[in-house]
């Protein structure tokens, strides 16, 4: 469910260090940090090693790995959280196509859910 | 006559609007209210941003009751989820998941709710250990029986004659009309259709639903016929919903207190297709069910992927069709924008 609404249009941009964009979790409600197990990141192919990619909400940063003991924060229902991949010198100007795949630890669901989403977005000059 | 049962709203069937902003929490109240749907179910992790890790500000606790007061409603249930399984590797301790429910029943009380909705896999030990608890703060924990779980199923009698062993009035179901789905949703065919299903197979699914053939023998007949991938997955829906019968609700009418009035799909003529709402209201009123049916949405994952949902068009849909069938003398209608 919402896996076209996870990443909010127009918001790629370059950082210093790589990229980010706004994402939401796909999901009726928000979780539990540590109920996040993946947030895997491709940009025109090439997926971003685990170990780059940064989640920030309300003003903190985490990696995945910090965010597996973090049982004080969430990702809130709708809440665009900054996702950034870490890859030096960014992206070059014009078209991309971004993937983003969240996999959740759901208390009730006898899986672990995996939802997607693909996105053709332009990089501002 | 108009019948005792009262018409309500989960705000789970905004989740499309809120999550993207469209909607606030008082757009949604004033919807409900509008449409004479009183009583308001929320999830509350959904509803209030930081509940239950962070915490919720006590300046939206008070919005909340300022809007409720404001549209005359009432408060009937904060829907809670217990994620026992925050832990990497490892279920939450016992007593930690008891210390979670109580916490949920902080918060429901905060609302103003009399019930709280427990997840159906929440283990019975657990809620019986909260009930004391619950009974002292004026809450229920009301257990949800929703597909593939049934009221015949040996996990819910066996929850039922533990509630009941218990002697806690604290402790009771509120089951979800998705059990009953007496046929296969047109929304979900045509969802599998886009992802590939051929017709002729989907025809066969929908008649042997229909047919209530086994769910493992229709799984086996559309891998011989060639399904794959979206047929298989369309197939194996089965396995997890059924057309189970709503009389089996009058053995524990005693214990049912909240009644969510699932829905994937209302016609323009205030039909849903699927779920047959004139036997569910005619079992309710003869059990002496006088708690809410509230509207929860849950077509919205089915056509997202090909059209914007209308959930206020889908809920208000819902409501004129409970409205008839309780023999409410008016229409529920939405005011016509300023």
């Amino acid at each position: 469910m919402m896996d076209k609404l996870m990443i909010v249009e127009d918001s790629l941009e370059n950082v210093d260090g790589g990229f980010a964009f706004l994402g939401r979790l796909p999901y009726y409600r928000g979780l539990g940090l540590s109920m996040i197990e993946d947030i895997q990141i491709t940009i025109d192919g090439e997926v971003i090693p685990r170990e780059n990619v940064r989640f920030t909400v309300r003003g903190k940063t985490y990696t995945l790995d910090e965010m597996e003991t973090v049982y004080d924060d969430r990702w809130n229902f709708g809440e665009k959280a900054l996702i950034t991949a870490l890859k030096p010198g960014g992206l070059a100007a014009g078209p991309h196509k971004l993937e983003m795949a969240v996999r959740n630890r759901v208390s009730y669901l006898p899986f672990v859910p995996t939802t997607k989403c693909v996105k053709d977005l332009a990089l501002a000059a | 006559m108009t019948s005792q049962i009262k018409r309500g709203v989960s705000l789970y069937s905004f989740q499309n609007e809120t999550f993207q902003g469209k909607m606030t929490l008082e757009d949604c109240i004033r919807t409900c209210a509008e449409l004479g749907a009183r009583g308001i179910e929320v999830i509350g992790e959904q509803t209030f941003w930081g509940w239950p890790e962070v915490g919720v500000n006590q300046a939206d606790i008070d919005n909340w009751h300022k809007l409720i007061k404001q549209y005359d409603c009432v408060p009937v249930s904060h829907d809670y989820m217990l994620d026992y399984k925050r832990y990497k590797g490892r279920p939450m301790p016992f007593e930690e998941q008891v210390a979670s429910v109580r916490k949920d029943i902080d918060f429901g009380a905060a609302l103003g709710m009399p019930f709280i909705r427990s997840l159906v896999s929440i283990a019975p030990e657990v809620l019986i250990a909260a009930a004391p608890y619950a009974e002292e703060k004026g809450i229920k924990l009301l257990t949800e029986v929703h597909a593939p779980l049934h009221f015949d199923h040996p996990w819910i009698i066996r929850m039922a004659e533990m509630f009941q062993k218990s002697g806690s009035p604290a402790l009771g179901f509120l089951p979800d009309m998705g059990m009953f789905l007496d046929k296969f949703p047109p929304v979900w065919r045509a969802k599998f259709e886009r992802m590939g299903v051929p017709v002729h197979i989907a025809d066969y699914i929908v008649k042997a639903y229909e047919d209530r053939v086994l769910s493992e023998y229709v799984i086996l007949e559309v891998q011989n016929m060639g399904g794959v991938g979206p047929a298989i997955a369309m197939a194996e829906t089965l396995r997890h919903n059924a057309a189970f019968e709503p009389k089996r609700m009058l053995d524990y009418m005693p214990m049912i207190h909240n009644i969510h009035g699932k829905f994937y799909e209302m016609t323009a003529d205030y039909v849903e297709p699927s779920i047959p709402y004139d036997k569910i209201v005619a079992v309710l009123s003869q059990g002496g069910y006088d708690g809410y049916i509230c509207s929860e949405y849950e077509g919205n994952r089915w056509i997202e992927d090909a059209e914007e949902p209308d959930s206020v068009e889908q809920v208000r849909r819902q409501q004129v069709m409970l409205a008839r069938l309780l023999g409410e003398p008016e229409t529920p209608a939405l005011k016509a924008a300023a």
